[in-house]
């Protein structure tokens, strides 16, 4: 038995129906062709899966599709203004911090629920905030210095 | 016109400039195309039934309730994979491997597959499929499974490498034995004889992107498989040859790819992908899980490792000798051989001696990962070296260079070395400010050197002048870290263009030569030289273009700084032609103006690392953090140095996680009891600090740029570079891998 669901995704109103048990994760892959959240693990354990729920980082392979009525979410597919990349995004392209790029999407959503929240973070701090995100290819540093140095951008300093 | 290998190019235009890649965009917007992000239409969910037995016998299988079920439109078995295999051992055991057949050789083993309308559908049918296993007694440790008397994975493995060939099976699939001169003459020699022995436990790869394909076969034999590969070509040559479907019907384009640090140069449900295809006559997605992917997925090795250095008071080693067993899981291979052969080759040592023992297990089969066998050897030497030189108060350093390979050494498994850079790496180790800067309590600083060959072997590339002037690169080998950005600066430097101007792409199995695996740290290596050839003909083909328009003879046309230009006292006053002009006229010089080049690419140079670590032992709970991590590592020439660094920190994170946490942990039943990234843990960004690099350039002379691969040699230290740290911080010698807190933690004990 399907669900009709009313929810807000990257600005846009969109409606969706989808199973009860049905995770976000596959409501926006499967039914809405969002596929930049990536299945690493299906677990909440990889990250892969980031989006932001009405201003929360969350893994949607951890939320249901039918929780999402009412809601607003935020995907990577949202985070370039037109044309404009978002600084986070550019700073990874620049500091090639990315290699298979497969973690990519969900870093860059973990790292702007935590550049929202804290324009400026230690390095500690960037290091805890992205703890949820698996990368096996960077050893993180370079995602460190191009989300410090995004950070240092949007803050205009 | 063969391809001129020899180095020549001393000064550089764009190699080594940090351009931006050209996928970045689409990786940082979503739009990037990974294994799991394809459709098609009429698609059908493919999902595989894996056997919850390490060893089993496979008395019958029922599939007809699972068939009946509505949505279900098609169920395979070993049955609907006849074998083809025509007596090739290698190909059999991959068959068997993607599908068991009398017997499940291990937990995930896949026994059945389903092709339904959805996932849901699929689930149900996979609960409706009974098998009727005997289970049979298991082993699943390396020295277990050698003993006499263990339980036997095979019945037709006759040890190779033993002559008389045995006549009982065993699980003792190879015995292999390199070196050279006499050690037991060289140990009598000794001042100080350090004997030690170690385990290391198995790791997987890790990649975060699960398997995934989309298979799409007609019936009259033609198709399709989008797939996360390091090597579309083998995947389709495998592929055809276990379907029984012709190479050139098959195309298999290559996804980008989510990682694969070689777990992703086998093939493993791609051919069950096919086959519920071809049965059901509609594509079919199939993606593993998290949990398929550990437990039926390439891991490397476990090992047991025994190491024998004999040292002077001097620092001359007289001998070293080490016998390594290795588990290969439940297929034969020879990745003990791999560990014998890595084991001293970082050091001249006049006699040197390793044996190796290959054995399979109830495991998965082992796959590649990133320098495969290597990390574990040069855990167990790296760390006996240690011991070695506390043994006669050297600084270990010192004492490595005073052993270093050279050019002209005859390495430990055979051909003699050229221009290398182990010597080099160690001095820049002795000079880095890492090495001598203070330490702090409960820290400890260790070092450690590694080793791996690198590979050339079969490489295309085409190379397309468009009408525009601007230039396109189809390649055969996969981006996995940036290669696409690499090969078009090789262009661009070969052709004297920008970088922007030349766009590469990995092209699909239809649409280029063969291209052997992307593995072996070869991708960057062989595409570029490959690249270089292509480019090297294209602008042949510009200048004779050049000369047509011209009407003067070839050899009065050079090519400078991306240009033709007319030479000598007759025509040297002609304005030059640009790509752009010389394009623009092709219709009526000739036609199109391409270059390929199709190639083996021979010479990779060999790579050496030294890795700098200091780890910080907490005593009370036997918890190692890094706290400070230096990779130094000769590329040869660093074409992107942002990608070369990303190569250094990537494998040292990895060997760092198999050093302190990663193994996989085998419950009595032999069944896989950690196969999810909760409780396999790999990294994360809180676990480590920045880890510098320092890259050293000792050209391969075999290459054009001098360029040699780099993917790898950074997993080869950590390992030993981090049991040294622990030791010079708690006064404890770890011999057991992972040196988590619980045996970190037993050691500190059992020393007090």
């Amino acid at each position: 038995m399907s669900v009709k669901v009313s929810t807000t995704i990257n600005g846009d109103a969109v409606d969706f129906v989808c199973q009860p048990d049905e995770p976000l994760l596959d409501v926006l892959r499967n039914r809405l062709g969002l596929t930049g959240a990536k299945e690493g693990c299906g677990t909440g354990d990889c990250g892969a899966c980031s989006v932001i729920l009405d201003g929360r980082l969350v893994c949607s392979c951890l939320v249901l599709g039918v929780e999402m009525e009412g809601k607003k979410l935020e995907t990577v597919e949202g985070l370039a203004d037109g044309p404009k990349l978002h600084p986070l995004q550019q700073q990874f392209i620049d500091g090639a911090a990315l290699q298979c790029g497969i973690c990519t999407p969900g870093f860059l959503i973990a790292a702007k629920a935590l550049l929202d929240k804290n324009p400026d973070p230690s390095e500690e701090e960037i290091r805890f905030g992205l703890a949820g995100n698996l990368c096996r290819c960077t050893g993180y540093d370079k995602i460190v210095r191009a989300v410090q140095a995004a950070a240092k951008e949007m803050r205009g300093a | 016109m063969p391809l001129d290998t020899s180095l020549v190019r001393k000064q550089f235009k764009v190699i080594g400039t940090r351009v931006r890649r050209p996928d970045g965009i689409d990786k940082v917007t979503g739009r990037a195309k990974y294994g799991a992000d394809a459709f098609a239409p009429g698609q059908l969910i493919g999902l595989v039934l894996r056997s919850p037995h390490a060893h089993a016998r496979i008395k019958k299988i029922d599939i007809s309730k699972a068939e009946k079920l509505q949505g279900v439109k098609a169920v395979i078995t070993a049955a609907d994979l006849p074998d083809l295999t025509g007596g090739d051992r290698g190909m059999r055991d991959i068959l068997e491997n993607c599908m068991a057949r009398s017997k499940a050789l291990y937990d995930g083993h896949a026994v059945a597959a389903v092709a339904a309308v959805d996932a849901h559908t699929a689930k149900q049918a996979l609960k409706l499929i009974k098998i009727d296993y005997e289970v049979l007694p298991h082993v699943t440790d390396v020295d277990e499974a050698l003993k006499p008397g263990a339980p036997l994975i095979h019945d037709d493995i006759f040890t190779d490498g033993i002559e008389p060939k045995p006549t009982k099976p065993s699980n003792f699939c190879k015995l292999a034995e390199y070196g050279h001169g006499d050690v037991e003459a060289g140990f009598k020699e000794a001042d100080f004889v350090i004997e030690k022995s170690y385990k290391t436990e198995q790791t997987h790869q890790g990649y975060i992107e699960p398997h995934a394909c989309l298979a799409n076969v007609s019936p009259d034999g033609v198709a399709e498989l989008w797939v996360t590969t390091q090597g579309p070509f083998v995947y389709r040559n495998h592929c055809a040859a276990l379907l029984g479907l012709d190479a050139n019907k098959l195309r298999v384009t290559a996804s980008e790819i989510g990682g694969g640090f070689g777990g992703k140069t086998h093939v493993w449900a791609e051919p069950l992908a096919l086959a519920l295809s071809r049965k059901a006559n509609r594509p079919v997605k199939l993606t593993m899980t998290r949990d398929e992917v550990f437990r039926a997925t390439g891991p490397t090795s476990s090992a047991s490792i025994d190491v024998k250095v004999g040292v002077k008071k001097d620092g001359t080693v007289t001998a070293a000798f080490a016998e390594l067993r290795y588990q290969n899981g439940a297929f034969p291979f020879t990745w003990a051989e791999f560990g014998a052969m890595t084991a001293f080759a970082c050091y001249d040592f006049k006699n040197v001696k390793t044996v190796s023992r290959d054995a399979v297990v109830n495991r998965p089969k082992c796959a590649a990962y990133r320098a495969p066998s290597a990390p574990i050897a040069a855990f167990a030497v790296e760390s006996t070296m240690d011991m070695a030189a506390k043994a006669i108060g050297m600084d270990p350093i010192d004492f490595r260079i005073k052993n270093a390979a050279r050019e002209g050494t005859k390495s430990s498994y055979g051909p003699v070395f050229g221009p290398i850079g182990i010597g080099p790496t160690l001095e820049a180790a002795k000079k880095h400010a890492h090495w001598n800067a203070p330490l702090g309590e409960n820290q400890g600083r260790g070092m450690a050197c590694g080793f791996w060959f690198n590979f050339g072997g079969q490489t295309c590339v085409d190379l397309n002048v468009t009408p525009d002037g601007s230039v396109t690169v189809a390649l055969g080998t996969i981006d996995v870290g940036g290669s696409r950005a690499s090969m078009a600066l090789a262009v661009a430097e070969e052709l004297g263009v920008a970088y922007e101007q030349v766009r590469c792409v990995v092209a699909d199995t239809s649409s280029l030569g063969h291209n052997d695996m992307t593995d072996g740290s070869r991708g960057t290596f062989s595409s570029s030289m490959a690249a270089v050839d292509a480019a090297r003909k294209a602008i042949h083909t510009m200048r004779e273009r050049a000369a047509k328009i011209w009407e003067i003879p070839l050899d009065e046309v050079e090519w400078i700084d991306g240009q033709a230009k007319a030479v000598g006292e007759k025509h040297g006053n002609k304005a030059p032609l640009s790509i752009k002009e010389i394009a623009a006229q092709a219709a009526n010089t000739g036609g199109p103006i391409a270059g390929h080049s199709e190639i083996v690419a021979d010479g990779a140079g060999v790579s050496f690392a030294t890795h700098i670590c200091d780890a910080e032992v907490d005593p009370e709970t036997g918890r190692t953090s890094i706290k400070r991590y230096t990779v130094i590592q000769d590329a040869g020439k660093a074409m992107h140095p942002s990608y070369v660094e990303g190569q250094y920190q990537g494998g040292a994170a990895q060997g760092i996680g198999w050093a302190l946490n990663e193994e996989y942990i085998y419950g009595k039943d032999g069944r896989l009891q950690n196969a999810g990234f909760l409780d396999y843990r790999i990294p994360v960004c809180s676990d480590l600090p920045f880890i510098d690099t320092q890259i050293l350039e000792i050209p391969n002379p075999n290459h054009p740029y001098g360029v040699r691969g780099v993917g790898e040699t950074s997993i080869v230290p950590p390992l030993g570079a981090i049991g040294n740290a622990i030791s010079n911080a708690a006064g404890v010698r770890l011999n057991h891998v992972p040196m988590s807190p619980p045996r970190v933690l037993k050691a500190i004990k059992d020393a007090r």
